[in-house]
């Protein structure tokens, strides 16, 4: 706790320097870092899924396809991993915390400008590096997979920042579904946009038409980073990085313009 | 003090309509420093709209809203204020410590933690996840996150809602002690008792006005009823005839009596039954009050509607 003298402040000299502002914004991201960490509700599906359908499809079912599959799988299943915290953490909560006046109640407060959804973004990316983490080292150690570490290191941060396009449609969901709602809706994308950019089944193993459309969904966009991460892909990257932005970009002003006019 | 004419916060004319309902209808509210206003009316009176207003959670469509001087929807007005809403449910897995840590960090020279756990009593719930809280511990939580900050003025919206009687007590305790601090309030409470225990102000808000804007006496002194009860064995009949009463009724051994002149209707019983005991004289409580100034303002504007029509 900073130790700051207990005067009165006086009525004409409010500023706030900016060391405190900006300790503002981190207090803000740890507050909402801690609160989900500690929900297992929350936490435990984020985990659990990924890891689980990894371990039987990824490690005991390929085992006789080789090592191969079980790389190409950390890729997908880790980008499947990543979607969640990402629609969840923030679609979901927003839209609790719009119904349970939580967000009413930090506008009212002197909180600085951005650091609610801040916090919130940075909390998506700790979950994400968790998940990402998780299925490296069961891939790592039972699945037979060997990586070099600075592949390691780039599937993660694939993850991390790979989670920012998944908060941003999170949050448009948030917007337009108040409480209840959102989780059902939420899942209604994440399920569907998962299968159809080859998270589950490899993109090549499914019909054509499927497989052309995939470019128009930003987690198959995700996938072919991850995959290039593991040594898989060795096609051009940029664009996918550019769509994913764009993608975020997008639905991040969707987002604020549908806060700022309806709260 | 020379500052205490300025007013802190401040609305004028202010309209807010939602599509058709006009929630807000030229509301006029002034609050000085170092005072407390309660805000008071009937449900959809428009008390939520003109705190929203002054909050800065939404916008006027006509007048002007002020907080120090400035709009609402700039930081730095809104770091001098602490804000208690009705209904906010604060993330459960926080513990009530991190909590006020986090709150504080809003403010430029926020009060040390502890002086703001002991001010709202919740010292020993530090450490204690939000959610394994009573509603009236909550309740406790939530008016320390209001404090924190060492705000200048305090929103308090329903605040002993939930709350045992010895909570309310001590929250009540704390507020004027806040008040005496040169803190101002701004109050809305469904009890009369805590407008009365409590504001040096009270407004009335019907239909998304002001009615009355006054000292909590002033207030009473709109209604001129007084009760008077006492043991005596005088038909009521008789009573009733005398001018000066409006209203009688026994119970039992005890006639209630309505009068608006208490010490002329005192002599005569005397008078009347030298066995008369247990005298007590009552004037009008605020809720008589507040209840006798809602109901004329909801037969004026029928009467408009009447009229109109």
């Amino acid at each position: 706790m900073q130790t700051v003298p207990s005067v009165v402040a006086p009525a004409s000299a409010i500023g706030m320097p900016r060391r405190r502002v900006f300790g503002a914004y981190l207090e803000e991201a740890r507050s909402e870092c801690l609160r989900y960490l500690r929900a297992p509700g929350f936490m435990l599906p984020i985990m659990l899924f990924p890891a689980m359908f990894y371990l039987l499809f990824g490690v005991l079912m390929a085992k006789s396809n080789g090592a191969d599959a079980a790389r190409y799988l950390l890729a997908s299943y880790g980008v499947f991993g990543v979607m969640s915290p990402g629609l969840f953490g923030f679609g979901v909560s927003l839209a609790l915390e719009r119904d349970g006046g939580l967000l009413t109640f930090k506008r009212a407060l002197p909180m600085p400008p951005g650091a609610y959804l801040l916090g919130k973004m940075l909390m998506a990316m700790v979950a994400a590096g968790v998940v990402i983490v998780l299925l490296l080292a069961l891939s790592l150690s039972l699945g037979g997979v060997t990586l070099a570490p600075v592949q390691a290191g780039a599937l993660l941060l694939a993850g991390m920042l790979g989670v920012l396009p998944f908060c941003a449609l999170g949050m448009f969901v948030g917007t337009l579904i108040k409480g209840q709602g959102a989780p059902g809706m939420l899942n209604l994308v994440y399920l569907p946009m998962s299968f159809l950019s080859g998270l589950w089944i490899p993109l090549p193993m499914l019909p054509e038409f499927l497989q052309r459309i995939a470019p128009a969904w930003p987690s198959y966009h995700l996938d072919q980073l991850a995959l290039a991460a593991v040594g898989m892909n060795r096609g051009a990257l940029l664009v996918h990085v550019l769509v994913l932005a764009g993608f975020a970009a997008g639905f991040a002003l969707l987002a604020a313009r549908r806060l700022r006019r309806h709260g | 003090m020379s500052h205490s004419r300025i007013p802190i916060a401040c609305l004028d004319g202010a309209v807010k309509r939602y599509g058709r309902l006009t929630a807000l209808d030229g509301a006029e509210l002034q609050l000085r420093h170092g005072e407390l206003l309660a805000l008071l009316g009937p449900n959809g009176a428009g008390k939520t709209t003109a705190i929203g207003l002054l909050l800065g959670l939404i916008r006027a469509d006509a007048g002007s809203v002020e907080l120090f001087g400035q709009d609402p929807q700039r930081i730095e007005a809104r770091r001098r204020i602490g804000v208690m809403l009705q209904n906010a449910e604060l993330p459960p897995t926080l513990r009530v410590g991190e909590l006020l840590r986090l709150t504080a960090s809003y403010y430029p020279s926020p009060r040390t933690l502890r002086e703001s756990a002991e001010l709202a009593g919740v010292a020993d719930l530090l450490r204690r996840p939000y959610a394994k809280l009573s509603g009236g511990q909550q309740r406790r939580v939530q008016f320390a996150l209001a404090l924190c900050g060492r705000p200048g003025l305090l929103f308090l919206d329903e605040p002993t809602v939930g709350m045992d009687i010895e909570a309310r007590q001590q929250l009540w305790a704390t507020i004027r002690r806040l008040v005496a601090e040169g803190c101002s309030v701004l109050l809305t409470t469904h009890y009369l008792e805590e407008a009365e225990a409590l504001a040096d102000r009270v407004c009335v808000m019907s239909r998304g006005r002001m009615i009355h804007q006054g000292t909590v006496d002033e207030l009473r002194a709109r209604v001129a009823l007084k009760r008077v009860r006492c043991r005596s064995t005088l038909p009521a009949d008789a009573v009733r005839r005398w001018p000066e009463v409006s209203e009688v009724r026994r119970e039992n051994e005890r006639l209630h009596i309505g009068t608006a002149e208490a010490e002329a209707v005192v002599r005569r019983l005397l008078d009347a039954d030298p066995q008369l005991g247990e005298l007590e004289v009552q004037r009008a409580g605020l809720a008589e009050a507040f209840t006798e100034l809602t109901r004329d303002a909801a037969e004026a504007s029928g009467t408009d509607q009447r009229e109109a029509a």
